[in-house]
């Protein structure tokens, strides 16, 4: 019996584990179809092994010396030596190896920090394919509104809601802003988040390798419809997206500012919505706080506070 | 036009019958438990006269033993409100699939994860922290009370009052939907004009009075009033990283309050610190709030650090090893607990340098905390190992933190971050070093430490099921939000789509199940331990074979503490001092100058939530008037010139005669 239930024991403590193990590995974040979220979650399994080379050994000990040195056992050879506190050597291990280990992480943390920063323009298409210089991003300009996410294709003229169409080997340059609170876009298998602010731009480099239709969505909590702000991304051939832009130049439908104010405002679950023609100055507006009639761009506010000083004025006339 | 004086808008602001939620069912019956609960308990102190003790001995008692026990009953109390809080978001998660919404509409599912994220951290972790502190340091230092007995009577009141302001949001209005660190533009009037944001902001203004203060009277006390012969290098470790904690407090808690402060000028009088126009930076928030909060986490665990480094020396019968590199790891990671907080925000669009810089310094914490574990480590080596409840907890959290510091370490990769952060593999990470560090640590504090506060130690049958129901049920509950999180699923959802999700949110519903037995396992504990209490008696005051202060004196200590201020000569003071053949003093006992109980840190903290109800509804009659009640309360108390006493020689000498008869006795 005592038996039985320590073999059950064993199998549930190394197959639970190893299921768990498993699991983690087929998911979205360690096996993406975008060359940058490929490398951040290579990333993530190399950071675990460098550091599993000091989490497993103290793991071990910390059973082996419970186990060995319990006050229960019998047996007269086991030390006990109730003075003993210090040992120089042992001091040096304990300190030096944490911090060799800290010393290869932060390297790494250091050269990926930067090959990965969302603002770099990409290098590659993917670990054998260079970028070459001539190759032109496509830009989309991506807003957050309360719960849905407006994108817009200046290039092309174009603008949806909730559908984001990208062809893939190709490098994409989002520019990233809010329309009244924080969220966060996140498309986990092209690539790693960043924050949409109001009247702030972020931006992110990315690159899509596989055709599919991936999950998006907002990954910071923004209110009653957060739960639902979600798209789909489709990764299509060059030859679908030029088609996926004809066909919604075709359907027309026009993104003006007083359609982006009616969207603007607070929905939950907004169906996809495509526009054939937009504003081109209104990503602009958005950012800059003035889509509203007779309001004063930020940027344009900040402008005149650098260039007119109050006092400045009357000494220049 | 009705712009002329209305006096019920004067008196009852914006409340009004609507604020009170008849209309939810689960607040109704949730009301109805807690009006016939806290019925029975009034019926049943009216009918043992228990109101005057309530009163004299501790309400207004200034001992710093009654107030430490006070800040760990207000954290186990609020423990049971926060867990419920998280036992309906399992539920929520794991149900609320495809068709199903579950039963939590998202308006009162964002108040129940903000709630428990609030509760869990301020008025559930913080007082058990400040709690243990108080008790325990003062009698590790060999003094007869803190510095400023009466400051700690107010300080604890101020946190309860602020812990009730959160309970009153229950029942009249609504708590914050913001998430617990009430990020602006949510945060602000124009996305959360109800009352939510202004309880979370006045409840932790008024908490944080109380803890700012505790944090000053604790460092003015090991400061000042250690037993002679106990230089820094003596205290005991707990009292180290009490230490560090506190100034860790005095340093980062004002800059919450001034944040909080911003916030409320914002909701209230229309200023423009945070919001989207006019200039406002709701990133100057977000730097502000977590330049507070990193700190507030190393606030939690180092003193977690000092309870598990007392426990295993004491459990193997050693001394601790490395007891300076100890000291040393706990200042290091003090100062560089202030030089990581851009780690919560690597996606908010910093540079790669800026990034890399913070990620770097989180790393360089990993060095001092893994020093420390090494010391535990290698003081069970060579040791004699008892695995009593404290020790079981101590083990439970060596295992359970390094997966939870190696998450960590793996978060602090800017890259890793940006495909994990505010994931569920976040949040498994956390609750890893918060449930496995903090929680644990104070398990395993109250295991070691209630003998001698109540003189009878804890059964330890229902200690190990709360210990191995709590272990296992941690790792069911948070194993599968690591593999959700890596399955990119984010925070804070009421609804999913993906119904393969399913099954993970279950086996973590059941990991809440089986911690709900641990924390009912606790309670019928702290049951069957009263109730057993003479067989689990400790006459000698050391029921551990302990090697610090505190178990030189009674259990329960008298009033006074220390008949005579004991003198030290090494660190392990009680340890050196049995070693050495130490004499209790049977005679020679002189009157002992003690601080005099006062009612006055009640009243003004009282006065303090008043206040802050009052300016939660706008409610400007009752604002003044309480604010008016509070600094005339204030100065009264100023001119209380009969604040101390003395304890006559002769009850000295009774008290410590029937001491020596307990130990002939019994030893």
């Amino acid at each position: 019996m005592a038996t039985l239930l320590a073999r059950r024991g064993l199998l549930l403590g190394v197959l639970l584990p190893s299921a768990l193990l498993l699991a983690g590995c087929n998911t979205v974040v360690m096996k993406p179809s975008g060359d940058i979220a490929a490398q951040q979650g290579h990333l993530i399994f190399v950071s675990t092994m460098l550091m599993l080379l000091i989490i497993v050994p103290v793991i071990v000990l910390t059973f082996w010396f419970a186990w060995r040195y319990r006050h229960s056992q019998t047996d007269a050879s086991v030390p006990y030596d109730p003075e003993w506190d210090h040992s120089t050597m042992l001091e040096l291990i304990i300190w030096g190896a944490p911090l060799l280990i800290i010393i290869a992480l932060g390297l790494l943390t250091w050269i990926t920090t930067h090959t990965l920063d969302p603002y770099r323009p990409l290098e590659r298409l993917d670990a054998r394919h260079p970028i070459s210089a001539d190759v032109k991003p496509l830009t989309v300009e991506v807003v957050a509104l309360d719960w849905k996410w407006l994108f817009i294709y200046p290039e092309q003229g174009v603008a949806t809601v909730n559908e984001l169409v990208a062809p893939v080997n190709t490098p994409i340059r989002f520019k990233i802003t809010a329309s009244s609170v924080m969220n966060s876009f996140y498309i986990p298998a092209l690539a790693g988040q960043i924050y949409a602010m109001p009247s702030m731009e972020t931006s992110l480099n990315a690159v899509i390798n596989k055709e599919g239709d991936y999950e998006g969505f907002s990954a910071n909590y923004s209110g009653a419809g957060f739960s639902d702000m979600r798209f789909t991304f489709h990764g299509t051939s060059q030859d679908g997206f030029n088609q996926w832009v004809q066909s919604t130049k075709a359907a027309g439908g026009a993104l003006d500012r007083p359609v982006y104010q009616d969207l603007a405002q607070p929905s939950i679950k907004v169906p996809v919505r495509r526009f054939a023609t937009v504003d081109a100055d209104l990503y602009h507006a958005i950012l800059n706080r003035c889509v509203a009639n007779g309001s004063t761009c930020m940027d344009q506010t900040m402008m005149t506070d650098l260039n007119v000083k109050p006092g400045h004025e009357a000494k220049q006339e | 036009m009705h712009d002329q004086f209305d006096l019920m808008t004067l008196i009852f602001g914006r409340l009004t019958l609507d604020a009170i939620p008849y209309h939810e069912p689960i607040l109704v019956a949730t009301f109805i438990m807690v009006a016939l609960g806290g019925a029975a308990v009034l019926g049943a102190m009216t009918y043992f006269r228990l109101w005057g003790p309530l009163w004299r001995d501790w309400i207004t008692s200034i001992d710093h033993k009654k107030i430490g026990v006070m800040y760990v009953v207000l954290g186990l109390i609020m423990l049971l409100r926060g867990f419920a809080d998280a036992v309906m978001m399992r539920g929520q998660q794991a149900m609320s699939f495809g068709d199903s919404h579950g039963y939590l509409p998202p308006h009162h599912y964002d108040q129940v994860f903000t709630a428990h994220g609030v509760i869990m951290i301020f008025f559930v972790a913080m007082p058990l922290v400040t709690g243990l502190m108080n008790y325990v340091v003062p009698l590790q230092i060999g003094a007869r009370d803190v510095a400023f007995p009466f400051l700690n009577n107010f300080s604890f009141w101020m946190t309860a009052f602020g812990g009730g302001l959160v309970m009153v949001s229950l029942f009249v209005g609504e708590f914050a939907r913001t998430g617990w660190l009430a990020y602006p533009p949510l945060s602000g009037i124009l996305a959360s004009p109800d009352v939510g944001v202004d309880y979370y902001i006045w409840s932790l203004q008024i908490a944080g009075v109380g803890t700012l203060l505790s944090g000053v009277n604790l460092i003015v006390t090991i400061v000042k009033m250690r037993a002679p012969g106990m230089n820094m290098m003596r205290m005991p470790v707990f009292t180290w990283t009490a230490l560090c904690t506190n100034v860790l407090i005095v340093a980062a808690f004002p800059v919450l309050t001034a944040v909080l402060a911003m916030l409320s000028l914002d909701r209230l009088f229309g200023t423009n610190f945070f919001t989207n126009d006019m200039g406002g930076n709701a990133m100057m928030y977000v730097n502000l709030i977590w330049i507070w909060g990193h700190p507030e986490v190393y606030i939690l665990i180092l003193p977690a650090f000092g309870v598990f480094s007392e426990v295993v020396s004491t459990f193997c019968s050693k001394r601790l090893f490395g007891y300076t590199s100890m000291v040393y790891a706990t200042i290091v990671i003090t100062i560089l607990s202030y030089l990581v907080w851009l780690h919560h925000f690597f996606t908010m669009g910093s540079g790669a340098s800026v990034n890399s810089f913070f990620g770097i310094t989180t790393m360089i914490i990993s060095i001092p905390t893994g020093a420390k574990i090494f010391n535990w480590l290698f003081t069970m080596y060579r040791g004699r190992i008892r695995f009593e409840l404290p020790m079981l907890w101590t083990m439970g959290f060596m295992i359970t933190f390094v997966i939870g510091g190696m998450t960590g370490v793996l978060l602090a990769v800017p890259p890793a971050d940006f495909v994990l952060h505010n994931s569920l593999f976040l949040i498994a990470h956390f609750h890893n070093v918060i449930i496995g560090g903090v929680l644990f640590g104070m398990f395993a504090g109250i295991n070691y430490w209630f003998p001698k506060a109540f003189g009878f130690k804890l059964d330890v049958f229902w200690g190990k099921c709360s210990f191995w129901f709590w272990t296992i049920g941690f790792y069911f509950a948070f194993m599968p939000l690591y593999v959700l999180g890596l399955m990119g699923v984010t925070r804070r959802m009421s609804h999913f789509d993906d119904p393969s999700l399913q099954i993970w949110f279950e086996i973590a519903a059941f990991g809440a199940f089986l911690i709900a037995l641990g924390i009912a396992s606790f309670i019928i504990q702290l049951v069957v331990s009263f109730k057993r209490r003479e067989a689990l008696k400790d006459f000698t005051g050391d029921p551990w074979g302990g090697r610090t202060l505190e178990w030189s004196t009674s259990s329960p200590p008298p009033d006074y503490n220390f008949a005579f201020t004991p003198l030290v000569h090494d660190n392990d003071t009680w340890a050196d001092m049995k070693a050495n053949g130490y004499q209790r003093p049977l005679d020679g006992f002189l009157d002992i100058h003690m601080p005099k109980n006062t009612a006055a840190g009640f009243i003004i903290a009282a006065c303090a939530a008043v206040c802050g109800f009052g300016l939660i509804w706008h409610m400007w009659l009752i604002v003044g008037a309480a604010f008016v009640a509070l600094l005339v309360s204030t100065i009264v108390h100023t001119f209380n010139y009969n604040r101390d006493y003395h304890i006559p020689a002769d009850d000295v000498v009774r008290t410590e005669g029937e001491r020596t008869r307990l130990l002939a006795a019994h030893v």
